[in-house]
């Protein structure tokens, strides 16, 4: 009876809040509705007994994803109003796609066969007596073993794609190397000059140390034109 | 009374009482966590500290609250008042709410779940979005310069802290926090897992954006980071927020690596939750110690300590546990059925 | 049609389920996160009214050292701080498929240990690619 109500109270906040996701026009707003809608999620899952897959769920997609996608909506700059004037010309694809794919939905509910069995198999989603995660510990590492080693191949593909299509290596900067450092003698940058009383410095005695600059590194023109900023 | 007890509302009125009980005398150390520091640093640097206000200034942290009270709530122009107003909240009751399964002795967690770690996880993997919204919502440079640091930062380390909580789970083999701390009978994690332990001190000092790490905050630099359009209780709440989440963290080290309510030895077993405070305290310390004494790091130090030191370091860790524990036969068993 | 109630009958069975053995035990977080949140908003709420308010123009624009702010706030950033997000993200499914693997080790024998430390020697890799091509520098 509380199951049912809480049940029902978690998946009207969830529709509620997938459809503000999708209609707020602040896109920011957007992301934090689109986080109270894993939440109430992740609580369906635990009524569901998956206790393992709600805390997943919000480790993995409110923790991290979110985390990314909030980052883009604060700080990327998008001008929206810029984006929404190209929506009435993009409208009859956008619909034409969107009806495909409602029509595809349609036909595979509409020939989805249940197995005899499966209902009953539903009741006993996990051994009696073994904890919901320790009942996928023991299925995916060794029963589903090239499907899990698969996923290990796809984070690859993702960890490379995003570094190829980010990093763009800018040539004029300069990194810290932790090696040079440590290994670096007082010898090799500091010299005790003696010098004569009322002699002076002359520019030249300056010792530089000699720093090894970087591969492929490129001093930026420092040049101030007349439309620059100026000096502060 | 025990067949009110046994009625919903009954339950309700315990869980309530419960909850009241834990979560009172955690703002009270929370709020003679703030007194603490300034005590410790004023020893560190041989000053006084406070020392006005009641006995030894111990009425300090009650007269800031008040004085917090009576400021004015300022609220910028430019910023989203609702978010401005609720990132402190956010901040305050994650900090809160992940006490909710912490055991502080045998059996005294309030929601004994299974899966407490994951839970605590989580929580700790959230306190990133009460910053970047406080950041964002305030419409300054400087909290969103804060915030965005805070961000990468708090991310950077949830890595290196995710391997050691998994590395810790193997010697366990429960994600049950009291099976957690009962896996420590013999020996406390913090011996055979020394360098895992010293890998969460320090991302614990990472995750709560603390000195050495404090560079959110950099008030030499960015004057406040996120908080700085902030007064009143709003800024009140982020710094007890911050404060309750330094006292989580140190629990958590409690539970993961020093055993918990088990006094050394198994020495008084009757004073549990005595044993536990001494060790949160413990950690408390030395949070306001390295504070008294270390300088701030760079931040391209800090990505490179937390990505290329500490996330290689915990993972080759993790595979030689597992490894020693698998070869040598000493993997815990399953726990019992539930 | 028939087919379509049996479906929603055990899925409804599965929930009845859930009451018994774990929402008993979650419950409490949910009063737990009532009573933080009430306690938080009569801070917000008590200073808002107790203390005075005087706003003028001055006292809320933005802070800056003493002068007007040059632009909005919100603007474009290094992407170095996406790559860090992304990064992160592909580490904490790491570690999401290392939990249920840590507490069932002890049951799934040499062949699960292997397939891990095979999925995170391919996660190596990656790390030592993003190592090699300076995604971890700052400068």
């Amino acid at each position: 009876m509380i199951a049912d109500i809480f049940f029902y109270i978690f998946s009207v906040v969830l529709l509620l809040s997938a459809a503000i996701v999708v209609s707020a026009r602040n896109p920011v707003h957007s992301v934090l509705f689109l986080i109270l809608a894993f939440f109430n999620a992740a609580a369906l899952f635990l009524i569901a007994g998956a206790e393992f897959l709600a805390f997943v769920l919000l480790i993995v997609y409110v923790g991290a994803v979110a985390v990314l996608f909030m980052f883009v909506v604060m700080m990327l700059d998008v001008n929206f109003a810029e984006l929404r004037s190209g929506f009435q010309r993009y409208l009859p694809v956008g619909a034409t796609v969107g009806a495909i794919l409602l029509a595809e939905l349609l036909g595979l509910e509409a020939g989805w066969q249940i197995a005899p069995e499966a209902s009953t198999l539903r009741l006993s989603p996990a051994p009696s007596g073994v904890q919901n995660t320790v009942a996928l510990g023991q299925l995916i590492y060794t029963d589903y073993i090239f499907l899990f080693q698969a996923a290990g191949i796809i984070l690859l593909v993702a960890m490379i794609g995003a570094i190829v299509l980010t990093l763009r290596d800018r040539k004029t900067m300069r990194y810290q190397d932790i090696r040079v450092q440590n290994t670096r003698r007082p010898a090799d940058t500091l010299a005790l000059v003696r010098m004569g009383l009322g002699s002076g410095v002359k520019p030249e005695s300056y010792y530089r140390p000699h720093i090894p600059e970087p591969a492929g590194f490129v001093e930026e023109p420092h040049g101030h034109g007349p439309a620059g900023p100026g000096g502060h | 009374m025990s067949g009110f007890l046994a009625t919903p509302v009954g339950q309700l009125a315990l869980v309530v009482g419960e909850a009241l009980a834990l979560l009172v005398p955690l703002l009270i150390i929370v709020a003679f966590l703030t007194y603490a520091e300034r005590k410790i640093l004023a020893a560190i640097q041989l000053r006084k500290g406070p020392n006005v206000v009641g006995p030894f200034g111990l009425m300090q942290p009650f007269a800031d609250a008040l004085k917090m009270m009576m400021k004015e709530t300022i609220i910028p122009s430019g910023a989203n008042p609702l978010l401005f107003l609720f990132a402190p909240m956010l901040t305050f009751v994650l900090a809160m709410m992940a006490w909710a399964v912490i055991p502080v002795n045998e059996g005294w967690a309030i929601a004994n779940i299974n899966v407490g770690i994951l839970y605590l996880f989580a929580i700790s993997s959230l306190g990133v979005y009460g910053v970047m919204i406080a950041g964002w919502a305030s419409n300054s440079e400087y909290a969103f310069l804060g915030a965005l640091r805070s961000a990468a930062q708090m991310v950077s380390y949830e890595v290196s802290l995710g391997f050691v909580i998994v590395t810790v789970l193997l010697c366990a083999g429960s994600l049950n926090l009291s099976d957690i701390v009962l896996a420590q009978r013999n020996i406390w994690f913090a011996i055979p897992l020394f360098p895992m332990f010293v890998v969460f001190i320090i991302s614990m000092l990472a995750e709560t954006n603390r000195s050495p790490f404090d560079l959110p905050e950099g008030e030499s630099e960015i004057v406040a980071g996120f908080f700085v359009e902030y007064s009143s209780l709003a800024f009140g709440l982020f710094f007890l927020g911050e404060y309750a989440n330094m006292v989580l963290m140190s629990g958590m080290a409690t539970i993961l690596f020093l055993g918990g309510w088990m006094g050394p030895f198994g020495l008084w077993p009757a004073l549990g939750p005595i044993w536990f405070l001494l060790k949160v305290c413990f950690f408390l310390f030395i949070f306001v110690w390295v504070r008294g004494t270390l300088p701030r790091y760079r931040y391209d130090q800090l990505m490179r300590l937390g990505w290329k030191v500490f996330l290689p370091l915990s993972l080759a860790w993790l595979v030689i546990t597992a490894g020693v524990l698998v070869g040598a036969g000493w993997l815990p068993k399953l726990p019992a059925p539930v | 049609m028939l087919q379509r109630g049996s479906r929603a009958g055990g899925f409804l069975l599965a929930w009845k389920r859930g009451i018994d053995g774990v929402l008993a035990h979650y419950w409490p977080i949910l009063v737990f996160i009532v009573i933080a949140a009430v306690i938080g908003a009569g801070m917000i709420g008590g200073a808002l009214i107790a203390a005075p308010r005087a706003p003028y123009p001055e006292k809320l624009s933005a802070y800056e050292c003493g002068f007007e702010a040059f632009e909005d706030a919100r603007r474009r950033f290094d992407v170095r701080y996406y790559l860090v997000s992304i990064l992160f993200i592909i580490f904490d499914l790491e570690v999401a498929f290392l939990f249920p693997w840590a507490v069932s080790l002890s049951s799934i024998g040499q062949l699960g240990f292997w397939s891990m430390v095979v999925f995170l020697g391919v996660l190596t890799v990656g790390f030592i690619y993003e190592w090699r091509k300076g995604a971890l520098e700052w400068q």
